[in-house]
């Protein structure tokens, strides 16, 4: 059973303020205004060069009204920037135990890659014989990805993990067509992440919700039970959102294939598993992988992501374009369906040939090659296309292959051990003070919480993350998944130390000893000392202000 | 390993604690076949030296835009990015912080968002826009799934001069969600035949201006036509600094107005990430895809910001979002919003002005050397040109006397013979008389042999 109740969106009560500046400051917490505020239309801290008088040539079409953007000096925009930071947590402020996000440190050497000329500063459309590194890098990130799940083919280009699921869906859809079938129906644990139920609606698909187990994990024979010749695939998310491993992987594979269908694995919980089992031997069709979660790419407030897909062998024909295909003269870059690849001048840098096996790699192709390019014809199938402009997240691709050199084979799978380790320590630690909705058993890289230690206190899921935020930590995932009540998910990552976590635990123990207590003010009024207090979601909704006016027009609007 | 915090005797102790007695017993879940005996066939770890080295390698395989005289755009743009806006958006409390969904301690985050789709509101001339879509080309598509569900149609027109990426990201998921499109063919003259296309079965007008040629479009006519038969006009660019120096699409009656905004705080960087811009008119707010920011109070009524709306998205409202996207492009909204902030309206204007003046005088040069046809009355800071032959070998030659000259229209159409001659020409604030005079010096040196 789903459960609906969500988290409260209204603060409970209007309480005094414990600030009694005249500013409204707290020393180093200052407040700032907006740049329509402080900023003036005729201020800029950009210095243009005025070109020479010349005819312009914009026809018609030369704007006439005012912008109404205001400007800032550069030292205004400094503090305002830097005040407005301050405001913010991030992974390097404090421990950010989001569960199913994966906040693991930003390496900065990633940063410093991303920004070398030859990656930030080229162009995706000047010619290809000027950015031979740039395709290597590509495809190079594709080996490692290929050899990490254990699948044929990497779609690179997909532009983040939501948008990965949607290629891997349009993978399957296209197999489909090509087999002459068109099925109507996906399944999708309960469990899974909102983004997959969305993706198979988008494609057209009717969902289809597969019931939880009461150990967390999928029923292989709920799922057969709802198998049959209209199912296209299955959206399953392995380790789960309870942060279990779906024991039953192999029986949910074979029933799965043996009904014709696909299996499409959301990749969002791969840091729990790289380096110790690839999805491919597990019978997975399609994995989005979340660049910006496994593989440190900084998450920004928001992105931006990267969400390559590892398709097997049996979805490779369909692999979005553009692509790239290394054999033994290099690597060629497929940019159009049906036309001869260019293969670029450059041979495989001293980096891409180590530890390549050229053979294999020209037999699977990165991601399509000759051998899927002619089954593809032979299926009749259609290409899938493009999905977005040019070649992906470049960008992205940068940080996640520095991170993967730094770690090598060795450091990404003590990675995931780590990362595991920290997850059931902290799980251990809190198991007599919290409740586990599926019993004291081990779980991956989060462990799961619900909400009924907290019965009769008066103090619901979202009171315990608030104090939490008082006590100098982000909050872990709260009401995710929708199967637990009140759930709590805590994914520590590998990046923390143990002492970081032993502080942690104790905060977290002290809290719920508080909760258990009755100190009920602690935990209703947090939080007290963050930049704001609670906000109120309601009037954000029902009052959409979307977008700065002046004073004046809102007093207008009102009247 | 540098980044890994934890010590042999650690693990040991944290086992102990947990009650096994080694690390696989805690993958005891995993089929026991399957588990990875040893490791992948991969390079072991490297120190940051090394891994600079190797990089460092790669890295100088490529021609970067600044090394060269360059003009090449077509859909991302090379200009200058102020030194303070790439310090700030590296101060980890931007660049490390999450989606902010606790607000309390995301202010900063959500306080910028909301600055930012008040600045895409300005520029478009538009009521309402979004917290930012993947990049311009995936913005574009689900503009048009968002026209198909507020018109209940499923036809979608596409203009011809649409940036071919454009056209196909859209073609992609028209196809896989089981609707039509109707593409009208390229018109690299300028003149765009749509109005036969559109009737009472049309959902949406995808037009872009400055198009993918560089012309320049008044939409308001093409507006009137689509409203007539209650299909929705969307408007797209591909050069955002153009809205400096434009009439904006809201101002042209464009019921959705989505674009790409990199050429403002983002580097090129081959293509990605980049900034989707996407804004529309209050009314179809409910439809609109994306995360929005709002404003608020908190309970000592002081104001701040939240996101909201959210009924519209995937992680509430499941199979029945309006869009299945969970990422916007915070950073990259970040560096814009900052950069904006920076130019606001009278560094904007300038900055248009100069990339405009620099456009018409490569233009002007250009067309000096013989055989060089230029194909646009108005532009902005892209435009056509004809040369006798193939496109795609001048722009080789071109590349192998250090200038890169454009982008050959055969590059992104590679099926249609009529554009094999046409050369997609940018011209930015970057470019100086220097890199202009050595352009047309080249240019006339490939021609004649």
């Amino acid at each position: 059973m789903l459960n609906r109740q969500g988290r409260p969106t209204m603060p409970a009560e209007t309480v005094a303020s414990v600030s009694d500046t005249f500013s409204g400051n707290r020393a180093l917490a200052i407040e700032e205004d907006l740049i329509f505020e402080i900023g003036r239309v005729d201020t800029t801290g950009v210095d243009v060069e005025q070109p020479p008088s010349f005819t312009a040539r914009l026809g018609k079409l030369a704007r006439r009204a005012p912008l109404g953007l205001p400007g800032l000096s550069e030292p205004e925009t400094m503090r305002h920037y830097v005040r407005l930071s301050q405001k913010n947590y991030g992974i390097d402020t404090g421990l950010f135990p989001l569960g199913s996000c994966t906040m693991k440190h930003n390496p900065r050497l990633n940063e410093r890659m991303a920004r070398l000329p030859g990656f930030g500063d080229i162009h995706p459309l000047q010619p290809l014989s000027t950015v031979p590194g740039a395709i290597a890098l590509i495809a190079e990130l594709a080996r490692w990805l290929r050899e990490l799940t254990g699948m044929a083919v990497v779609a690179m280009t997909p532009k983040a993990g939501a948008h990965g699921e949607l290629c891997g869906m349009m993978a399957i859809k296209a197999a489909l067509a090509a087999r002459r079938e068109n099925r109507s129906v996906v399944l999708v644990p309960e469990s899974a992440h909102g983004t997959n139920p969305a993706t198979a609606a988008l494609l057209g698909y009717r969902v289809v919700s597969v019931p939880a187990r009461a150990d967390g994990t999928v029923d292989v024979d709920e799922i057969r039970k709802r198998l049959s010749a209209d199912v296209a695939a299955i959206m399953l998310t392995n380790p789960n959102t309870c942060g279990l491993f779906e024991r039953d992987v192999i029986a949910i594979a074979e029933a799965v294939h043996a009904a014709g269908a696909y299996f499409y694995a959301d990749g969002a919980n791969f840091n729990a598993i790289v380096g110790k089992v690839r999805p491919g031997d597990l019978g997975v069709d399609a994995m989005h992988i979340n660049l910006h979660k496994t593989f440190s790419t900084p998450h920004g407030g928001g992105g931006p992501g990267a969400g390559p897909v590892a398709l097997s062998a049996a979805l490779a024909p369909f692999v979005p374009l553009p692509y790239t295909v290394v054999n033994a003269d290099g690597i060629a870059y497929v940019e159009h369906a049906g036309r001869p690849a260019q293969t670029l001048a450059g041979r495989p840098t001293a980096s891409a040939r180590h530890g390549a096996n050229p053979e294999r790699n020209g037999d699977a192709g990165n991601a399509g090659g000759s051998a899927p390019q002619a089954e593809r014809a032979a299926a009749g199938a259609m290409p899938l296309g493009r999905m977005c402009a040019f070649h992906g997240q470049m960008g992205m691709y940068v940080r996640a292959y520095a991170y993967m050199l730094s770690h090598g084979s060795d450091g990404m799978r003590q990675a995931s051990e780590d990362a595991v380790l920290n997850a059931n320590y902290v799980r251990s630690a809190l198991a007599d003070v919290m409740s586990a909705p599926f019993g004291d058993q081990l779980c991956m890289h989060e462990a799961l919480f619900d909400d009924r230690r907290l019965e009769g206190t008066g103090i619901t899921t979202l009171d315990f993350a608030k104090a939490m935020i008082d006590e100098g930590y982000h909050p872990m995932t709260i009401y995710f998944p929708l199967v637990v009540h009140g759930a709590v998910l805590i994914e520590p990552t590998e990046s923390e130390s143990k002492e970081s976590l032993d502080r942690f635990i104790a905060s977290l123990r002290k809290l719920a000893t508080a909760a258990r207590g009755g100190e009920l003010a602690r935990f209703r009024e947090a939080p007290r000392f963050a930049p704001r207090r609670r906000l109120d979601e309601t009037k954000a909704a029902r009052e959409p202000r979307l977008r700065w006016t002046a004073a004046q027009e809102r007093q207008e609007a009102a009247e | 390993m540098r980044y890994l915090p934890l010590t042999d005797a650690d693990r040991k102790a944290m086992l102990a604690k947990i009650g096994v007695s080694t690390t696989d017993a805690l993958f005891a879940t995993v089929p026991h076949d399957k588990l990875l005996g040893g490791l992948l066939d991969l390079p072991k770890g490297k120190s940051e030296l090394a891994v600079e080295r190797s990089m460092g390698r790669l890295a100088a395989q490529n021609t970067p835009a600044a090394s060269v005289p360059f003009f090449v755009g077509a859909g991302a743009y090379k200009h200058h990015v102020p030194a303070s806006v790439d310090h700030l958006i590296q101060r980890s409390e931007f660049l490390t912080s999450y989606t902010p969904y606790q607000p309390e301690i995301a202010q900063g985050t959500l306080q910028y968002l909301f600055e930012f789709q008040s600045q895409v509101g300005l520029l478009t001339g538009m009521e309402v826009a979004n917290a930012s879509m993947y990049d311009g080309s995936t913005a574009a598509a689900e503009a048009v799934l968002m026209a198909h569900r507020l018109s209940k149609r499923r036809r979608a027109v596409l203009g011809g001069n649409l940036h071919p990426h454009y056209r196909e990201t859209i073609a992609t998921i028209s196809r896989m969600a089981g609707d039509e499109i109707l593409a009208a063919p390229p018109a690299p003259a300028g003149s765009e035949e749509l109005a036969q296309l559109i009737d009472d079965k049309v959902s949406c007008v995808v037009v872009q201006s400055p198009d993918f040629y560089g012309h320049l479009h008044d939409l308001s006519t093409l507006a009137e036509r689509a409203h007539a038969v209650g299909a929705l006009l969307i408007a797209v660019f591909t050069e955002v600094v153009s809205l400096g120096a434009l009439e904006p699409p809201g101002a042209m009656g464009a019921d959705i107005v989505v674009g790409e905004g990199q050429s403002i705080g983002n580097a090129l960087s081959f293509g990605g990430p980049y900034v989707g811009l996407f804004a529309t008119r209050q009314k179809y707010l409910r439809q609109m895809p994306g995360r929005l920011c709002g404003e608020t109070v908190d309970q000592e009524g002081r104001r701040g910001f939240v996101l909201t709306l959210s009924t519209r998205e995937q992680h509430i409202r499941r199979e029945k979002a309006t869009s299945n996207i969970c990422t916007n492009s915070g950073l990259c909204v970040l560096a814009f919003t900052i950069h904006m902030s920076l130019l606001g309206e009278a560094g904007l204007r300038r900055l248009a002005h100069l990339n405009h003046a620099n456009a018409v005088a490569l233009a002007e040069l250009l067309v000096k050397v013989p055989g060089v046809e230029l194909l646009n009355e108005a532009f902005f800071n892209e435009f056509t040109i004809r040369v006798p032959g193939k496109a795609a070998d001048v722009i080789e030659s071109l590349a192998a006397k250090g200038v890169l000259g454009g982008v050959p229209a055969s590059r992104l159409e590679p099926d249609r013979a009529e554009l094999a001659d046409l050369i997609v020409v940018a011209a930015t604030e970057v470019n100086t008389d220097e890199d202009r005079a050595a352009y047309a010096s080249a240019l006339r040196e490939v021609l004649e042999c």
